[in-house]
């Protein structure tokens, strides 16, 4: 079988396995990961702020796992 | 973006008959709190809009010579049932007497505004989002559209992001109003949350960003060794690429501890076509108190190599094609130390207001330069002087208030 075709297979059986995937944390097992202090971003205000300032004094941007478009402030 | 603490609408979707049991079986106590926060009025991944939401906070900034300081205001409410929309109101208030500024020109002062609004709406187990930033100081005007779209997939274990952002800034050089010209960028997201265990989360992002236009500061110079000035070099100014495109990618993930605490970690890794190459790490812990206080702390540790066209000292004048002495290209390392602290307000609510916070957040971060060195020590040859170096203090004060 063509290698393409094997790896197309492979990744509808693995794409149709992930529609019926069933979770393996179920929801009433979220209490920990529902608390606010697991959260990515608890402080949107905070966060976008203190990447503003890193992003002003360091060569390195992007990828701070916050949106934001950049001032562009050199 | 997704909320901390979901609402109360898509969280009944949470609440099963066995989650009732177990939360009657927990008892009272800290973590029947947290359920009744976080399960109960939601689960915390699941295609929710954010929180509604308003801060108020105060930012100082002080190092190296420079104070920034001012206020940020974010306020953020649903309505519809499906649409979530956000305002931003933000200010510096620059006072520079940097390192670059006292050797080669004069202490300055600027403001520098930014409004901002989002526009969040939910769909089934999509979110999109739509944004748009403007930001404006006298001799910068930066303006930025973005789009995004996240979805919950596999019983909401899984979300997946993409997003697009635009930006259009207008460069001016104060004193010389001949000059104009523009940077576009295109910024490009893609994201991945994931819970891995009942007490672990993780976090990947991927970030793609292409400059194009005037992309150096107007006013910083670069030095070169001239035989002919007393002090044994003089300057002329920057010349940068007219583009530039970065990638960076980090991972992140956060641990739940048993007696309801959580660590994090993260490391990031970036690169770009001016050749700058970095990496960053980061490791923190927060810890809610039973008296309404949460304390936080964080460690940061960021190094960079420098732009392959960046000198502080070149042999001649006009040596290269792109010519730069801006310490923000050269190789350094900073170093974060955070302490932080909330505490809980107005828990039986006021008014329309459900319950607030009031935070202060300390960092000091130590930059180290390797090849950027200290001007202001005078009486030494060109090339001899020490490397620069400079610690910072940033305060934030915050008030929050959820309705």
């Amino acid at each position: 079988m063509p290698k393409l075709l094997q790896m197309s297979l492979l990744c509808c059986v693995v794409a149709l396995a992930g529609c019926s995937l069933e979770p393996w944390v179920k929801p009433y097992e979220r209490d920990h990961i529902a608390d606010p202090i697991m959260s990515f971003d608890r402080d949107p205000v905070s966060s976008s702020y203190i990447h503003h300032v890193y992003e002003a004094r360091e060569g390195a941007r992007g990828a701070t796992g916050s949106a934001g478009g950049g001032c562009g402030c050199n | 973006m997704r909320a901390a603490r979901p609402v109360a609408p898509v969280a009944a979707v949470g609440v099963t008959e066995a989650s009732l049991l177990m939360m009657r079986a927990l008892g009272r106590g800290i973590l029947q709190k947290g359920l009744a926060l976080g399960l109960l009025t939601a689960p915390a991944f699941g295609a929710v809009l954010p929180e509604d939401r308003a801060d108020v906070l105060y930012h100082s900034y002080y190092g190296g010579g420079v104070t920034i300081q001012g206020p940020s205001l974010l306020v953020r409410k649903q309505f519809a049932g499906k649409f979530s929309a956000s305002a931003n109101y933000y200010v510096d208030n620059v006072s520079s007497a940097s390192i670059d500024v006292v050797t080669t020109a004069s202490p300055y002062k600027e403001e520098r505004t930014q409004y901002s609004v989002g526009l969040d709406y939910l769909h089934d187990r999509w979110i999109m989002s739509l944004g748009f930033s403007s930001s404006e100081e006298n001799d910068f005007v930066a303006d930025t559209f973005s789009i995004g779209i996240s979805q919950d997939l596999f019983g909401d274990l899984t979300t997946i992001s993409l997003g697009y952002s635009l930006g259009d800034d207008q460069v001016g050089r104060r004193g010389d109003p001949d000059f104009a010209d523009s940077i576009q960028r295109q910024h490009y997201r893609l994201g991945l949350s994931q819970i891995l265990t009942r007490n672990l989360l993780l976090g990947l992002s991927f970030e793609s960003i292409t400059d194009e236009g005037f992309l150096n500061n107007p006013y910083r110079s670069v030095r070169y060794l001239d035989s002919g000035s007393p002090l044994g070099y003089s300057y002329e100014p920057e010349l940068y690429p007219r583009t530039r495109t970065s990638d960076a990618g980090a991972m992140r993930l956060r641990y739940y501890l048993p007696y309801r605490a959580a660590l994090h970690a993260e490391y990031r890794s970036y690169a770009d076509s001016w050749d700058i190459k970095s990496d960053t790490v980061e490791l923190g812990y927060t810890h809610p108190l039973a008296n309404g206080w949460t304390i936080e702390g964080k460690l940061r540790f960021y190094s960079q190599d420098r732009a392959e066209f960046f000198s502080d000292l070149y042999p001649r004048s006009q040596y290269q094609n792109f010519l730069a002495r801006d310490k923000e290209l050269s190789t350094f390392t900073s170093q974060t130390i955070r302490i932080g602290g909330t505490y809980d307000i107005l828990e039986a609510g006021w008014r329309f207001v459900e319950r607030g916070s009031v935070s202060v957040m300390y960092d000091h971060i130590e930059f180290d330069y390797e090849d950027f060195r200290d001007l202001t020590q005078t009486g030494l040859a060109p090339g001899e002087e020490p490397f620069y170096n400079f610690g910072a203090d940033v305060i934030q004060v915050f008030v929050s208030f959820w309705f």
